[in-house]
């Protein structure tokens, strides 16, 4: 309910909202949990497992009962905390894990099985019959536990990541935090002040307290106030530092557009931080830790300190008349502020003999609540049992508890710092530089008072702004509250009923419990076998307390037990998020040739060639793409046709050792290479397999233009320039791309002549372009280059013109070769004709081929050193017992034959044991119609003219087949030389 | 992670390409396959503690590196060019 | 024969606004880049400057003279930008034509470093990034050089294949830096 007159955002415009179809309303910004409360809204969620109704027990991210999916259709977002969910006017929140509401879930039926529903349940139950594993019991558990669930659908909202830069991050803004980014700012070095929070102050906000003499509330403001006016300062709000990361990296999560009623498209959902800072200032503050007790988990029990936030901030608090239960000074402050607030306080029940007496609350010490009992709704009523061992019930519908807290040390154990265990606050404190460059100050550290925390924040700045080599002006901390954090360790009370320690995964006492008994005595498999702490939350609430019920319930103390660690994120980040950015097109670069436009118009379906794009076909009419690939072919073999060859790797090596230098990178030798003339190379990797092909040009003694395939372009570069940096580091050899300076086209075909000849300026004399020739031409008077090479048996050439020219050139030349009766050719088209030529391409030189297999051994063998020659001479890499590149025709007139079918000699069964090779590449044939093959055969040059089976298993075909030479068409040469 | 390229400063891991043991400077000067060239191609050590790794600034400058870091801290103690530790061995 | 007609890599793409950002293509002249041989830096620097004015850039810097410009692009290799080199300057260096290999786009208003924060993981703001300064570096996942040449300007240089991608996703990042401006200045809800 809502207290008249309380509450810091008492002046916030009335919203309406929804929760499960109901309309509600709230004040904007308030958090989705205080706007419920205020209606009076108790059960905003079902536990995982008993489907036991749940309501709100915390004020933070850490929130494990009041879990809700937010929005409906696509993006809708399951999971989010109704303690972080800001209300906005028409926000639609949903209860999960409940049907058909969380009020009313007909899946609590659950709970009344819970005793045989225990740890380690489905282990023993779900045992056999073992083909149910996967049809039955999986998606039945699935569907009864679990929680908020996914559209299913492709999510349409916008997401980003973004990377920032800072000397000092200061992760939290409470007291601790504000107070070491003031100290940082005024002495000017560049701080990010990450607050998950929707306003920086941390408790400060939460508390009836005074900082520098005036309302803590009112010092936070002038604190943001200072911090807003430097602008080497920047302020992160609702910003969760999520991860810690090597070398002063931090991920943080931003929720930018989700308190917003309608925010523009293009704002993100959240954005994806990768903030880089020089130095680090944890104050990320305590999380308030329950006790586990009968019935702890009803709607109506929460955190003492959560209280204090509802009643303070937003001014609700969840009933009528409290109970107040803690073991330290801090849970007094709850019933104080409630009492005064004008809540009826039944009973401060402080575990502690000693504990002070609260004014005008009745104070039982060294009293205990054995359980909360009640209904559907929540808590009626409270047990205690008192220090003279009298058992007492109150009426109430609240019950708040505290039973310490726990210093936020996730972080510190990102990188595998263990915190330690700090006796005289019964809690776990970071380590010593276990996050190189970050220093945890304040409440998570250890240090609960206000001064303490102001303190700590302003000398752990002035201990970063030193590393920094910044001086910190003298700043005097502000006067604060200073009581001691008088504790008495209490994790657990005995009594009849389940006594929750994990909320979230609704893990008990007595699992934990049973656990030490089946002698799961390490924390890591208790953890493993109750499932506590595998939650959403990751155990912010219950690792602590588990570890010290499972030290008692092992004889050991709790750091002889074992240590509790965190893994990020902090909070759970979508997935979306932390791929923001790779949706869509964003996913990898799109490469278009500068013909793309016109092959598009042409009509021509792209093919992905690594990032490039290229023309698959053009299709003439209602064309499928193998009768588009016959013509093509048929077009290159009878006329002329046009393809663009931009997308293969182009280098200019240069340089005095540049003809040693390819000497020493490909098995050929190209020193020997006259300028004006082009050679076929291919290069090996150390470990003696074939890397890569392609022709290098000699353009002069010391310029060479060598290109790669296009699939290996990045590949080759990388390892020319480790060869030149990291091997030949004294030679004068240099390298550079120009991939993207030049278009180049290839003209094949018994035409390609005549149609250069009106093409480039002056002509083309056939004479002074022999086969394997290179040289400049202009075109227009534009300055080309033209090389008489050929990848499809035919006359042919490649003509490359700046690439500004390239669009124009391509529609020049298919012009050109249409009134020739050709045109341009595509992707399979110039496969058909390479195949026919046994011309190799990365479908044959896949990684585990050697130049033996591919038929050019003696290259290699004949050279001084290169690179993968030892390694090539190795046994095993050549020889008969090596599958050989050979073709193969079917002896079935066309019969379609499929790569990656395995080849088979006759009559022998088609099993692993008689594999004797596979069909690498396949494709129509002009020249013998029907369709041919090349593929690798052992033995294979010794093999041709033997019949073979060719077995697919996959699309189950068989064929056979007659092994052939690998150059099928024209072998002796004498078309393309022409 | 970052690391601190000898010719750009301390850059994002994503800009980097890791390349497997440093120890690939080392290439023998021998044509013959023998226990050396084994060694050098495919045995490597795996330590807790320091080790040498090439990596190439692959999207900045596209220098080769030689980084020596610590597999167990995650500290990276030195970036240098491993065109310099290459001359530093007297290779070609 | 027709004329063969030039087409610039971002043709039919820019220029775009989004709030106080613009982005445009440039036209940057002739771009060769320069690698000097062994030894040959500073013989390579007294060239530029006796032919364009503009020294050789120390890694991580630009020269940026009134006519031409030099601009550090990798281990031993910047480009010059404006001018057709003179040919003096291949004694000391190989230089190659790469006019067509750039798509060559200037992002201008105070808020690009934001925008291409989204983007390029490295602190682009004019206090750390000052005139002069060069990066090669990602935007997502391309390769590019950025050179501040102005207060509030940036001249993003990509793979011309790359061209219709690099708008995209510099388009988007403006947009979204742009509707977080209009949050924080109190438009309704950005």
């Amino acid at each position: 309910m809502r207290l008249a007159g309380k509450g810091r955002n008492r002046d916030a415009e009335e919203v309406r909202f929804r929760f499960d179809g109901r309309e509600l309303r709230g004040r904007a910004g308030e958090p989705l949990a205080a706007a419920l409360m205020a209606q009076g809204v108790r059960v905003m969620g079902r536990s995982f497992k008993y489907h036991r109704p749940r309501g709100v027990m915390t004020a933070g991210s850490e929130e494990p009962n009041a879990l809700v999916t937010v929005g409906r259709g696509a993006g809708r977002e399951p999971n989010v905390r109704a303690t972080v969910q800001e209300v906005h006017a028409g926000l639609e929140a949903f209860g999960q894990n409940a049907w058909p509401l969380v009020d009313f879930d007909v899946m609590a039926v659950n709970d009344l099985f819970a005793p045989v529903l225990g740890a380690g349940f489905y282990y023993k139950t779900f045992m056999w019959p073992r083909r149910f594993w996967e049809k039955v019991y999986e998606p039945a558990i699935r569907r009864a536990a679990g929680l908020g669930a996914l559209s299913g659908e492709h999510n349409p909202d916008p997401y980003e990541k973004a990377f920032a830069f800072c000397d000092l991050l200061v992760i939290g803004a409470g007291p601790a935090g504000l107070m070491a980014a003031l100290t940082a700012g005024r002495a000017g070095a560049e701080v990010i002040l990450a607050d998950e929070g929707v306003e920086p102050g941390g408790r400060l906000l939460s508390e009836d307290e005074t900082v520098a003499g005036q309302p803590a509330h009112v010092w936070v403001a002038t604190a943001l106030a200072e911090l807003a006016a430097m602008p080497n300062v920047r302020v992160m709000t609702r910003t969760t530092v999520t991860g810690a990361y090597d070398q002063g990296t931090y991920g943080a999560l931003e929720r930018v557009s989700g308190h917003l009623a309608s925010p523009a498209p293009e704002l993100p959902r959240e954005c994806f931080w990768r903030i880089s800072a020089k130095r680090a200032v944890l104050a990320a503050g305590a999380l308030e830790r329950p006790v586990a007790f009968a019935g702890n988990d009803r709607p109506g029990v929460m955190m003492a300190s959560a209280l204090r936030s509802y009643l303070h901030r937003w001014g609700v608090v969840p009933g009528r008349s409290a109970v107040v239960f803690g073991n330290n000074d801090d849970a007094q402050r709850t019933a104080r502020d409630l009492a005064a607030a004008g809540v009826h306080v039944a009973a401060m029940v402080d575990a502690r003999p000693d504990a002070p007496e609260v004014p005008g609350v009745p104070t039982h010490r060294g009293a205990v609540v054995t359980g909360a009992a009640g209904g559907r709704q929540g808590v009626e009523a409270v047990s205690l049992r008192l220090e003279d061992g009298r058992e007492e019930r109150l009426a109430a519908d609240t019950l708040a508890v505290s039973g310490g807290w726990n210093p936020t040390v996730h972080l510190t154990c990102h990188m595998n710092g263990r915190p330690v265990w700090n006796e005289e606050i019964a809690a776990f404190v970071p380590a010593e530089g276990a996050v190189p460059g970050l220093t945890p100050a304040g409440a998570c550290a250890g240090v609960f008072s206000t001064r303490g925390c102001l303190e700590a924040g302003a000398r752990a700045a002035r201990e970063a702004l030193a590393d920094l080599g910044r001086q910190a002006p003298a700043a005097e901390v502000p006067e604060a509250e200073d009581a001691p954090y008088r504790l008495r360790p209490l994790w657990a009370v005995e009594g009849k009923g389940r006594a929750w320690l994990d909320f979230q995964n609704d893990v008990t006492v007595k699992d934990v419990k049973l656990a030490a008994r089946e002698n799961y005595r390490s924390v890591e498999h208790m953890k493993r076998y109750t499932t506590q702490g595998m939650a959403p939350d990751q155990g912010k609430n219950s690792n602590v307390a588990a570890l010290a019920v499972l030290a008692d319930a092992t004889g050991r103390s709790i750091p002889e037990t074992g240590t509790t660690t965190f893994r990020p994120p902090y909070v759970p980040v979508s997935i979306a998020a932390m791929g923001a950015g790779a949706q869509g097109e964003g996913f990898a670069p799109v490469r278009h040739t500068t013909s793309h436009a016109a092959s598009r118009a042409r009509g021509a379906p792209m093919v992905e060639a690594g990032l490039w794009y290229r023309p698959s076909y053009f299709p003439q009419g209602d064309e499928d793409w193998e009768a588009a690939c016959r013509r093509e072919a048929r077009m290159v073999r009878a006329a002329v046709g046009v393809a663009d060859v931009s997308t293969l790797g182009k280098i200019d090596v240069q340089g005095a050792d540049a003809a040693r230098f390819l000497d020493f990178v490909y098995a050929n030798t190209f020193s020997t290479l006259k300028p004006g003339r082009v050679r076929y190379g291919l290069m090996l990797r150390e470990d003696g397999h074939v890397m890569d092909d392609g022709t290098t040009a000699r353009f002069g003694e010391d310029h060479f233009v060598t290109t790669t395939t296009t699939a290996a372009a990045g590949e080759v570069m990388a390892h020319l320039e480790w060869v030149r940096q990291g091997l030949c580091p004294a030679w004068d050899v240099r390298l550079i791309s120009v991939t993207e300076q030049w278009a180049q086209f290839a003209v094949a075909g018994p035409k390609s002549a005549e149609l250069l000849d009106g093409l480039i300026d002056g002509g083309l004399d056939k004479s002074a372009w022999p086969f394997m020739s290179c040289g400049p031409v202009t075109v227009q008077g534009i300055e080309g280059r033209l090389f008489r090479i050929s990848f499809s048996g035919e006359e042919g050439y490649e003509i490359a013109l700046p690439a500004r020219y390239g669009a124009a050139l391509f529609e020049e030349l298919a012009t050109r070769a249409e009134a020739l009766g050709g045109g341009p050719y595509g992707m399979e088209a110039l496969n058909a004709l390479r195949v026919e030529k046994g011309f190799i391409t990365h479908a044959e030189i896949h990684g585990r081929t050697t130049a033996f297999d591919i038929g050019m051994g003696r290259m290699v063998s004949a050279k001084t050193d290169c690179i993968g020659k030892a390694a090539a001479s190795r046994e095993g890499l050549s020889g008969p017992e090596r599958e050989q590149l050979v073709g193969f025709r079917p002896v079935e007139e066309g019969a379609a034959m499929s790569a990656g079918a395995h080849v088979f000699a006759e009559g022998a069964e088609a099993v692993r044991e008689n594999d004797q090779g596979y069909v690498t590449s396949v494709a129509p044939s002009v020249a013998f119609g029907g369709w041919l093959a090349l593929g690798f055969l052992r033995d294979g040059r010794a093999r041709h003219g033997e019949t073979v089976v060719l077995v697919d298993h996959l699309r189950g075909t068989r064929v056979r087949a007659t092994v052939q030479e690998p150059v099928q068409f024209d072998p002796e040469g004498g078309r393309l030389r022409g | 992670m970052r690391l601190r390229c000898p010719l750009c400063g301390e850059r994002d891991r994503r800009e980097f390409s890791y390349k497997g043991a440093a120890v690939a400077l080392d290439r023998p000067a021998t044509e013959d396959w023998s226990a050396e060239w084994d060694d050098y191609l495919h045995n490597r050590a795996n330590p807790a503690g320091e080790t040498r790794d090439l990596w190439q600034h692959a999207a900045g400058c596209g220098a080769w590196l030689v980084v020596t870091r610590d597999t167990v801290t995650h500290a990276v103690t030195e970036v240098a060019l491993a065109r310099d530790a290459a001359r530093g061995k007297g290779a070609a | 024969m027709a004329e063969l007609r030039a087409t610039t890599p971002c043709a039919g793409l820019l220029p775009l606004r989004a709030g106080a950002m613009w982005l445009e293509e440039v036209d940057p002249g002739r771009i060769t880049s320069l690698m000097p041989g062994p030894g040959q830096a500073g013989a390579l620097d007294a060239a530029l400057h006796a032919a364009h004015g503009v020294g050789w850039p120390d890694p991580g810097t630009a020269h940026l003279g009134d006519g031409a410009a030099v601009i550090w692009t990798g281990m031993d290799q910047a480009m010059l930008v404006g001018p057709a080199p003179e040919p003096a300057l291949a004694e000391a260096a190989a230089l190659t034509d790469q006019s067509d290999a750039w798509a060559v786009v200037d992002l201008s208003g105070e808020d690009g470093p934001e925008a291409l924060a989204r983007l390029v993981p490295v602190d682009l703001r004019a206090h750390v990034f000052a005139e002069g300064a060069t990066a090669r570096t990602l935007l997502g996942h391309m390769s590019v050089s950025i050179t501040r040449t102005g207060p509030e300007r940036l001249r993003i240089m990509a793979f011309r294949s790359m061209a219709g991608t690099l708008v995209h996703e510099l388009q988007t990042a403006m947009e979204r830096v742009a509707a977080r401006r209009g949050l924080e200045t109190g438009a309704p809800d950005g």
